[in-house]
């Protein structure tokens, strides 16, 4: 794998680009690995090179049924924040932040990481006091937060409509830290990173089935042979219940939902942060790409399913309310729509824990905000699969927490996992 | 759009419906085990392919039904109401 640096960019420049080496190895499958981890999204691949430079664990294999970057990884609005307050989330989240800041040097991949900032708008006092206390809350925990008064708010972004009288704008909860990145970027870059390491990525590899022996799982059917693993992690948000089935777990404290994103057309730059629209519960965010589109998305389709594709009733919710907040954006026209299948929990937070059988790792239920979680969710994944016990941080992140009562709820919606934002 | 045959008001958008969920937990006794209750409350089978779950006609008639619908293709087999004895009026009056 040929490094990216200036020298090399110039030497390739001089030579007709003909010398740069493949970004991965495409292997064929070993017969046994140390670790396997089930899925090749930005979770499974992040495990995998976390597993290799924090913890020397290198004879390692990820398994993707398609290709990687095919699933979620590619299906997202590429928001980046840490605006949570529930003990555990906001340590989390904070340092999945902290390694989005020097992602692009660790991975040597520009991931085009661009803190643009995240305004979270409100229109009521009543919403201002609530997300005043939130923000006050991460910034008692060192994590930037601001409110923006409505002056501040109109010299940013001009073009919102300060003029909407069911919901007028009162101002903004901002991190300036938060921002975006470009998502192919990252799946890429940890797969590069990771197979510089030694870790196999094997593609159009499918999970068939589980050979148990001894309460463990000894060996893994794919599409590509038997496998065997030490130590097996789960990373297929969307599908684990069926994978939890297929290992004959029983049942989840998991729904699968579709949630659907736009891209416009390119247009002139118009905005330079993610903006978040929330009234009552309902719920749309815009960035503007390095390209030029729109890139948008909002709420879930409100209905389980696995289909990886949008319905309409909720293709025209999102387009009244960008017209709603956005006016100028009226005649401008949609280039895609698609839907990614969410593992939407029963408390609108996520799994890094151990699981009843005792080489099986889970990585799951990641609602809405899988992307920005991905390089903290893969550091402490390794950290769980190398040291055999949870840090801290995600102690509580586990299956028991429901039975315990310590359900880690941001938004206190109460086990319907459609309604967790 | 799914279209949901409502067996009291004929074929709507699902538009008109809210999605419940599933429509096949038994809620054990007040004195179950907390590990029951668990089960009952937190953990869902989330079946991939067709299953029996609720929806509540809130823009219709406020009726809430038991569908059978693929989570893959979205297909739906059978429309119920709830209620079984108003299950029973429906189909006494076809």
């Amino acid at each position: 794998m040929t490094k990216f640096n200036a020298w090399n960019l110039i030497k390739n420049g001089l030579n007709g680009q003909s010398y740069w080496t493949r970004q991965w190895r495409d292997p064929e499958p070993k017969s046994s690995y140390d670790v396997v981890i089930i899925g090749g999204g930005l979770h499974g691949l992040a495990t995998a090179y976390y597993l290799a430079k924090n913890h020397n664990i290198k004879n390692v294999a990820v398994l993707e049924k398609g290709w990687i970057g095919g699933g979620n990884a590619g299906r997202n609005t590429t928001i980046v924040r840490s605006n949570y307050m529930m003990p555990g989330n906001h340590e989390f989240y904070e340092h999945s932040l902290k390694l989005w800041e020097n992602l692009s040097h660790e991975l040597n991949y520009n991931v085009m990481f661009s803190q643009r900032a995240h305004v979270s708008l409100f229109h009521s006092p009543g919403a201002k006091d609530s997300v005043s206390r939130i923000y006050n809350i991460m910034r008692l925990h060192g994590t930037d937060a601001e409110l923006w008064d409505l002056k501040t708010l109109k010299k940013k972004i001009p073009h919102l409509n300060y003029h909407n009288s069911r919901f007028p704008i009162l101002g903004a909860a901002v991190q300036k830290r938060a921002g975006n990145a470009r998502h192919d970027a990252v799946a890429w870059g940890y797969a590069r990173a990771a197979d510089t390491l030694g870790v196999d990525i094997l593609q159009n590899c499918e999970v068939t089935g589980f050979t148990r022996k001894n309460g463990n799982i000894e060996s893994i059917q794919t599409s590509r042979g038997i496998i065997k693993g030490k130590k097996i992690g789960f990373a297929v948000a969307g599908n684990t219940s069926v994978l939890w089935q297929m290992a004959e777990l029983g049942n989840l404290p998991i729904e699968s939902h579709k949630l659907q994103a736009f891209v416009s057309e390119a247009v002139k730059p118009i905005l330079d942060q993610v903006v978040v629209y929330g009234v009552g519960g309902a719920h749309f965010y815009i960035s503007q790409s390095d390209k030029g589109s729109m890139v948008f998305g909002g709420d879930l389709d409100w209905y389980k399913s696995y289909a990886q594709r949008g319905n309409l009733p909720m293709v025209q919710d999102v387009a009244e309310a960008a017209m709603a907040i956005f006016p100028s954006l009226g005649r401008i026209r949609l280039l895609r729509h698609w839907a990614g299948v969410m593992d939407m929990t029963m408390d609108g937070s996520f799994f890094i824990c151990k699981t009843p059988i005792s080489n099986l790792y889970l990585n799951a239920g990641w609602n809405y905000g899988g992307f920005k979680a991905s390089p903290a969710s893969g550091w402490y994944f390794a950290d769980l699969i190398a040291n055999e016990s949870p840090h801290s941080y995600v102690q509580n992140h586990n299956l028991e927490r429901f039975e315990k009562g310590i359900n880690i709820d941001e938004r206190g919606a109460g086990p319907d996992p459609k309604l967790h934002g | 759009m799914i279209r949901i045959n409502c067996p009291y008001c004929g074929e709507r958008d699902h538009s008109e419906f809210s999605y419940g969920g599933d429509a096949t937990i038994n809620y054990p006794s007040l004195d179950a085990s907390e590990k029951e209750w668990t089960e009952a409350i937190f953990f869902r089978k989330n079946i991939k392919g067709f299953q029996f779950e609720t929806w509540h006609h809130s823009n219709g008639c406020r009726m809430w039904l038991v569908v059978e619908r693929s989570t893959v293709t979205h297909e739906i087999k059978s429309v119920k109401p709830c209620h079984p004895n108003l299950q029973k009026v429906v189909e006494n009056n076809k």
